[in-house]
């Protein structure tokens, strides 16, 4: 395909695509090795309720109360599925699951009560992002990426990702040992005088950012399976943390990049007319680049475990 | 019109709709609890979303074989095949490699989901119109309930509750101890499936009525909100039925009752009200009786402190002790102890005694451990034992007030 209808229609969802998939990977190395894996799929839920909460306050499809409403919802869901498990004794898990049915249910119920007809939400929409769409206009070629009044037009959600990387690289960056140190030996971690309660919640929160972000872009499928699949692939392939993330950010890469060209191009290939949906696909790919790290990655075993 | 709804006397769909969802309930609350026991409620959201790709791919094999494709039992077949697959591959990531059990959840969750949406918009792209009732899958659609439906959902309902029946004391054993287990000769891993499909089915079952995104939430809530009222494993499996049966009639009556009113979300949301209640209200492990029984903790101690303090004579300055005491008639409004507070504090100072005793005494050994402060010691000795320490104590000293 030539670059003039490549960069316009393809070049800003594939790099959105990609942007989004590495900033959910990033933090979710962390949330794997302390086996917190869940609480990507928790959040992912419970952004529909904020999302549409912040409609009906403002009234307006509008991005930025939007992204405050989703955010709200996801550190609520963290503290009410905290203290479920605090006042009522009950394993994580379960206390994850009565929140955030809960407040996804209660979600699907304010959308269907408000006159969302009008405007584009609902909730497949939140499921499935609407990543195809996001082009860029106004590119004429690869001569755009040097013009600043084509640039000028580039889709806002590009921006807004790749903000958000940037800020969570440094983040990831600044607090490397800390980090790793509470994820690995968290009593070790204590005794150092760490704040391991404060980095565990400043991680979860630092998740949801990733998570609204990228959710604005490309919908939850995507947010929940860039949260764990390369992560976990990445996992198979090395013992060290460093390495683990570096791996991780390829997998990212390389499913989104094969989810959207087979997306995109797969059907024509097979001859169908139509394509298929990019953030299913990214999804898909990463699970088979998960299934080929499980089975045949070097440190796909636990230690210890025999090897024959 | 809620009232009409409640009693069934809204229509023929509404009353079918409310018949199954209760049926549902009754049966995802029972599988849950196995679960939610075994610590492993969140492998149903693995189940549930995993159902997608096979509800699509008995679609699109049924429109090939030029069916109508929207046949039920097919799709509910297709969803469960794909389910099983989905599980097979959780059990092997748990067992092969070093991925944790949430991290493998997670990956099966996800990827399934992605693919059967990737297979909805195939549907989409054969032809408008044909893939109508897919989407329904997702969230639950009751608005088409057919009488056959209706029939196969109390159907399942049914041959779950049976099975669980059959099956429930191996499970239980399981879910508590599974290492007892399987030294007592339980087949563990065989259980463990066992207890899998039967929550594979009720969620095949659910698809209709909650979708596939919710009928986690009918597995998990109510058997957490039962675990609250009783502390036996029947009991609660018993009363997890109850609360997932109650909230599927409620919440089908009151979607039935007023426009806008999705069932699926409806019933999870009532379910969730019977959790709140239950997390606040229910006796033992409700957070309202843990206020109460540490306040009333308080209160002991404050008592037992001051009495003490009176009858060695030292002043009481604390606020709360000074009020308890005055309440309880121990002392006057000036601080000094009554006739009954200077009983009772002599009373306190010689159990004081006597427990120094007991805890110096090899042979009280066992009781030694139970000594807290407030136990009086009465509950653990005997009279003749307690007679014993007394005379090693000596006669009673009066208390000067």
């Amino acid at each position: 395909m030539s670059g003039a209808l490549f960069v316009p229609l393809s070049l800003t969802p594939l790099l959105i695509g990609v942007l989004a998939a590495i900033a959910c990977a990033i933090p979710g190395n962390f949330l794997v090795l302390r086996r917190q894996a869940l609480i990507g799929d928790a959040i992912s839920h419970v952004v529909l309720p904020g999302i549409v909460v912040a409609f009906l306050l403002t009234g307006r499809v509008e991005t930025l109360p939007m992204l405050l409403g989703a955010a709200g919802a996801a550190v609520l869901a963290v503290i009410l599925i905290e203290a479920v498990r605090r006042l009522g004794n009950i394993e994580p898990g379960a206390a994850m699951g009565v929140i955030f049915t809960a407040m996804f249910a209660g979600g699907v119920l304010l959308l269907e009560q408000s006159d969302t007809s009008s405007v584009h939400l609902d909730v497949e929409h939140a499921l499935y992002g609407n990543l195809e769409s996001l082009i860029w206009l106004d590119a004429r070629g690869w001569v755009s990426l040097l013009d600043p009044e084509a640039l000028a037009g580039l889709p806002p959600e590009l921006l807004r990702i790749a903000a958000t990387l940037l800020a969570l690289c440094l983040l990831c960056w600044l607090f490397w040992r800390p980090l790793a140190l509470s994820t690995f030996d968290e009593a070790f971690a204590r005794t150092l005088g760490l704040p391991v309660g404060l980095i565990g919640l400043g991680l979860v929160i630092v998740s949801a950012g990733a998570a609204v972000a990228a959710f604005d872009a490309v919908g939850s499928i995507i947010v929940i399976a860039m949260f764990i699949c390369p992560p976990a692939a990445a996992r198979m392939m090395t013992n060290r943390l460093g390495h683990q993330v570096a791996w991780s950010v390829l997998f990212a890469t390389l499913s989104a990049v094969l989810g959207f060209v087979f997306a995109g191009y797969g059907p024509l290939w097979l001859g169908f007319a139509d394509a298929v949906s990019a953030a299913g696909m990214i999804a898909t790919m990463s699970g088979i680049i998960l299934v080929l790290a499980a089975s045949f990655g070097p440190c796909r075993r636990r230690v210890g475990a025999p090897t024959a | 019109m809620l009232w009409h709804a409640l009693s069934l006397q809204l229509g023929y769909n509404a009353t079918l709709v409310a018949i199954g969802a209760t049926l549902l309930g009754l049966s995802c609350g029972a599988a849950g609890t196995f679960l939610f026991l075994r610590k492993r409620a969140l492998v149903s959201d693995a189940i549930s979303h995993a159902t997608l790709p096979g509800v699509a791919i008995a679609f699109l094999v049924m429109v090939a074989l030029g069916g109508d494709g929207r046949w039920l039992p097919g799709l509910l077949i297709g969803s469960a095949l794909s389910a099983w697959a989905g599980l097979w591959v959780l059990n092997r990531f748990v067992a092969r490699t070093r991925l944790s059990e949430d991290a493998a959840i997670g990956a099966v969750l996800s990827v399934f989901f992605g693919f059967g949406v990737v297979l909805l918009t195939v549907i989409q792209s054969l032809g408008t119109g044909r893939q109508a009732g897919l989407e329904g899958f997702l969230l639950g659609s009751t608005a088409g309930m057919l009488y056959q439906d209706a029939l196969i959902i109390a159907g399942g309902g049914v041959l779950t509750l049976l099975a669980l029946l059959l099956i429930r004391r191996p499970m239980l054993a399981v879910s508590f101890d599974p290492d007892y287990a399987a030294a007592r000769g339980v087949p563990v891993a065989r259980v463990d499936m066992a207890m899998m499909v039967l929550v594979m089915c009720v969620t095949v079952v659910g698809l209709k009525i909650v979708g596939l995104i919710l009928i986690v939430a009918l597995l998990i809530i109510p058997s957490v909100t039962a675990r609250f009222w009783s502390e036996q494993a029947d009991r609660v499996v018993l009363l997890a039925a109850a609360a997932g049966g109650l909230s599927g009639y409620v919440g089908a009556a009151i979607s039935a009752s007023a426009p806008n009113l999705p069932t699926g979300p409806i019933i999870v949301l009532v379910s969730f009200a019977l959790f709140v209640l239950s997390l606040l209200l229910a006796p033992g492990r409700g957070v309202l009786a843990s206020v109460l029984g540490q306040m009333a903790f308080r209160r002991e101690v404050h008592l037992r402190q001051g009495l003490l303090a009176l009858a060695q004579n030292q002043p009481v300055y604390e606020p709360l002790t000074r009020r308890l005491l005055r309440r309880a008639g121990l002392t006057r409004a000036d601080g000094v102890a009554t006739e009954a507070g200077q009983a009772q504090a002599a009373k306190a100072l010689r159990d004081e005694a006597r427990w120094q005793i007991a805890r110096a005494d090899p042979a009280h050994d066992s009781i030694a451990v139970l000594y807290d402060g407030l136990r009086a010691i009465e509950t653990v000795l005997t009279p003749d034992q307690i007679a014993e320490i007394d005379r090693r104590i000596g006669a009673p000293q009066a208390v000067t007030p």
